[in-house]
């Protein structure tokens, strides 16, 4: 399995690591999560996960926010290292 | 007198709106509802300088213009509407330094209608501390408004404010972002529909569901035949919509606002390791939680026990002061004591309120959402339930009120159906008085007994809330589509002003709306105690004085107290009381505590009024309620009536039946049907016979 083409979300982080928004993987995006800042090319950090990695606490570009790993699932991240 | 100046406050939730609004007003301020829907409604007067006056109004909290609840739809029908006579002359935009990228989300939105916007950049005062630089006058000149540095905590900025609110006239209503350009195409069509019509309301119109004058997006689409776009393709035109603003902010932060990440030594991520930890978070908030009704208990005991010695002097004094009458017994015998039912719980509810208060204010149950969401999905609801859940402890109706933000209708529907268990401040009367009565008053590791007690009952409430929407969460099929997006906000040091505010307020109309329903019942009350039908009522003197004797003596006062509570079972209460007495007594109650359990169901913290009222009514002693209710005995089994289990028996029946009317009519409000409400009063009533029943019968 080529590992370049699996595609990483951001429930596939752990605490303290930290990726760029490329793209969401449904057409359903809640438009709150735009306004929050969620946007595609900014910057995330998960701060804390709640037990069972679930809600996650995200630093999006300077706003902090909380969102569960069902929608962490449909958001499309590249890793920084 | 001049025309005051109409000021309409706007901003994100958190941003410390608030805080600016007390700044601007002080006490000046009133409290209200929005005709028709329950969303609160706070507006105050400003003294400007030069003898102006302006008229403040402070919305609900708000990310953006895209309404996704109740409360914030209130926002854009107010900026919609150039006829409400709240329209605003200017509207003062509250962002918060830290957030300002996603604060100036709104700020573009509100000044593309067209409407004089002022920017105030609050806490500015944590600037330095978080590395952050402003160029504040190119900001101005980017966003084409003006910017009040606003320190809400240390005082400053307001004045500056203030001259800006005065010389509103000269700010300019040049748009932001030209939202057009998301689809050309579409938005020239609009233009040439509605030529007299600013284009960004209109497309604020077809993409709420709110009233516009007499526009409404239904008739958009009739009157001009112009094709409206499909919804999905309307969403996505709002996410390129934000995006674009997104991009104009970014451009315009990028020359004005510098950040030395450097500079900023977080308390904030040091404070959430902790307070969000997989283990001590939950350890910290059941201590709190602990602590919080501790403190309640035992902080509270000292004014209450004033309060009731004072309403019981206050009662003698008014019998033997006033010329005697039946006037004077209405007074002494059902308002005063009927009143004194409610004052003696201020001190409680005062300080629920403020702990609640100090709670959310220093952005801490934002944290307890983050934690229990989770744990709170496996029950059908949210994380955001909790603060629904937490508040019921004041009470149901702003906690109801409280799970507009609730994205999920399933979710929000059984919260909405769960809250009215748990334990409100009306309960707490009954709670208090009963505890105090049947539990000793001793310590155990520290503990007291009757506190603990009452934790314990805070418990069975949620216990009993989250057990119920388990089921609820089986039984109910409703399919609603769920996300869930909660800001966690900074830690902020609670002011003083904000919560003492807060705390006076919501007292004060808690103890008002009761106090007016507790004075009315109590003179129902008092009359329908005073008066009897027929002659065992009329002749009650002669019949008991029969037998006695000179063979048989008695002293004058054993006499008077016969023949009182001979009158009592004999007048109408009594009668009614009687009544309704098999229905009560195998959950150990007597005829007295029937009523007042049925009076009761206007609203709970009428329970200790009712007894005060009954058992005044023909007694000269003065007495305070509690002493009053020790002295009673149980008519079929003798001993005292309030002993273990009919005391725990009842704490049980307030604990789960649905007293209270308001409740009942709030759930309707949001649910907008008699069902669920309905629903809720006879299967938590029935549920609580059955409990307290199972009770007396038990521990007997």
């Amino acid at each position: 399995m080529n590992l370049n083409k699996v595609k990483l979300t951001l429930a596939q982080l752990r605490c303290g690591q930290r990726g760029i928004i490329k793209d969401f993987s449904t057409e359903d995006v809640p438009l709150k999560l735009l306004e929050m800042g969620c946007l595609p090319g900014n910057e995330v950090e998960v701060i804390q996960t709640a037990p069972f990695m679930d809600p996650m606490y995200l630093n999006v570009n300077g706003s902090h926010l909380a969102i569960r790993k069902e929608t962490a699932l449909h958001i499309e991240i590249e890793l920084i290292d | 007198m001049s025309k005051q100046i109409n000021v309409a406050l706007i901003g994100n939730p958190n941003t410390g709106k608030t805080s600016v609004f007390n700044q601007l007003t002080g006490l000046n301020q009133k409290v209200g509802n929005y005709p028709g829907i329950t969303v609160e409604k706070k507006e105050g007067i400003c003294k400007l300088p030069r003898g102006l006056k302006a008229h403040i109004i402070d919305l609900p909290g708000t990310y953006s213009l895209n309404a996704s609840s109740l409360d914030e739809n209130v926002v854009i029908e107010l900026l919609l509407n150039k006829n409400d006579k709240d329209y605003p002359d200017v509207a003062v935009v509250v962002s918060d330094v830290e957030n300002l990228k996603r604060n100036l989300l709104l700020f573009t939105q509100v000044k593309d209608l067209g409407i004089p916007t002022i920017l105030v950049v609050n806490m500015a005062d944590r600037m330095e501390r978080k590395g952050i630089s402003l160029d504040v006058e190119r900001l101005e000149e980017k966003l084409r408004t003006k910017i009040a540095l606003v320190s809400a905590r240390k005082n400053t900025g307001i004045d500056e404010l203030k001259e800006f609110i005065i010389n509103y006239k000269h700010l300019s209503t040049e748009p932001c972002v030209n939202a057009s350009v998301i689809d050309p195409e579409y938005f020239d069509g609009l233009r040439s529909a509605y030529p007299n019509q600013s284009l960004y309301k209109l497309w604020l119109v077809i993409t709420q569901d709110v009233n516009f004058g007499n526009l409404s997006r239904n008739e958009l689409a009739k009157t001009s035949g112009f094709q409206t776009k499909s919804e999905s393709d309307l969403k996505r035109l709002q996410q390129k919509e934000t995006i674009l603003r997104y991009q104009f902010i970014n451009g315009v932060l990028k020359e004005a606002m510098s950040v030395d990440a450097r500079a900023a030594k977080d308390l904030r991520a040091r404070l959430d390791r902790v307070l969000t930890h997989k283990i001590w978070g939950y350890v910290i908030f059941f201590a709190i939680l602990l602590l919080i009704f501790q403190a309640i208990y035992n902080w509270s005991s000292y004014p209450m026990d004033m309060i009731d010695v004072a309403f019981a002097q206050f009662s003698e004094w008014t019998k033997n002061n006033l010329p005697a009458g039946a006037f004077t017994s209405l007074i002494a015998e059902g308002v005063i004591p009927g009143l004194g039912g409610i004052v003696i719980f201020i001190p409680q509810i005062a300080f629920l309120f403020l702990f609640i208060s100090v709670l959310e204010e220093s952005g801490y149950m934002s944290r307890v959402v983050f934690l229990m969401d989770r744990v709170m999905r496996r029950f059908g609801l949210s994380g955001k339930s909790v603060v629904p859940l937490v508040s019921g402890t004041a009470c149901a109706i702003p906690a109801v009120m409280a799970t507009r933000n609730i994205e999920s209708w399933k979710e929000r529907l059984i919260t909405i159906l769960v809250v009215p268990f748990t334990t409100c401040a009306a309960r707490l009367p009954v709670y208090l008085i009963i505890i105090a009565l049947v539990i000793p008053d001793r310590s155990v590791w520290g503990f007291n007994l009757q506190g603990l007690t009452l934790m314990l009952l805070y418990l069975i409430g949620f216990g009993t809330a989250i057990a119920s929407a388990w089921i609820l969460n089986r039984i109910l099929k409703i399919s609603s589509k769920s996300y869930f997006v909660i800001e966690m906000p900074n830690y902020k040091l609670p002011m003083l002003k904000n919560v003492g505010i807060n705390v006076v307020e919501k007292t004060k109309s808690f103890v008002l709306g009761a106090g007016k329903i507790i004075l009315a019942i109590s003179v129902v009350l008092w009359v329908l105690a005073s008066y009897g039908p027929g002659e065992k009522f009329s002749n009650a003197e002669e019949i008991v004085s029969v037998n006695y004797s000179e063979e048989n003596p008695v002293s004058e006062a054993d006499l008077d107290e016969e023949i009182a509570s001979f009158k009592l079972r004999n007048s109408y209460i009594g009668i009614m009381g009687k009544g309704i007495e098999p229905v009560v007594a195998p959950l150990g109650y007597d005829w007295k505590i029937g009523i007042a359990i049925i009076s009761s169901f206007a609203a709970r913290e009428v329970f200790v009024g009712t007894l005060a009222t009954i058992y005044s009514v023909g007694s000269d002693e003065e007495e305070t309620i509690k002493n009053r209710m020790a002295a009673e005995t149980n008519p079929i089994l003798g001993g005292p009536l309030f002993t273990f289990a009919s005391g725990i028996s009842l704490l049980l029946f307030y604990a789960f039946a649905m007293q209270c009317m308001s409740t009942l009519a709030i759930v309707k409000r949001e649910t907008n049907t008699w069902k669920w409400p309905l629903f809720q009063l006879v299967g938590m009533s029935v549920f609580a016979y059955i409990i307290a029943l199972t009770a007396f019968q038990l521990l007997k």
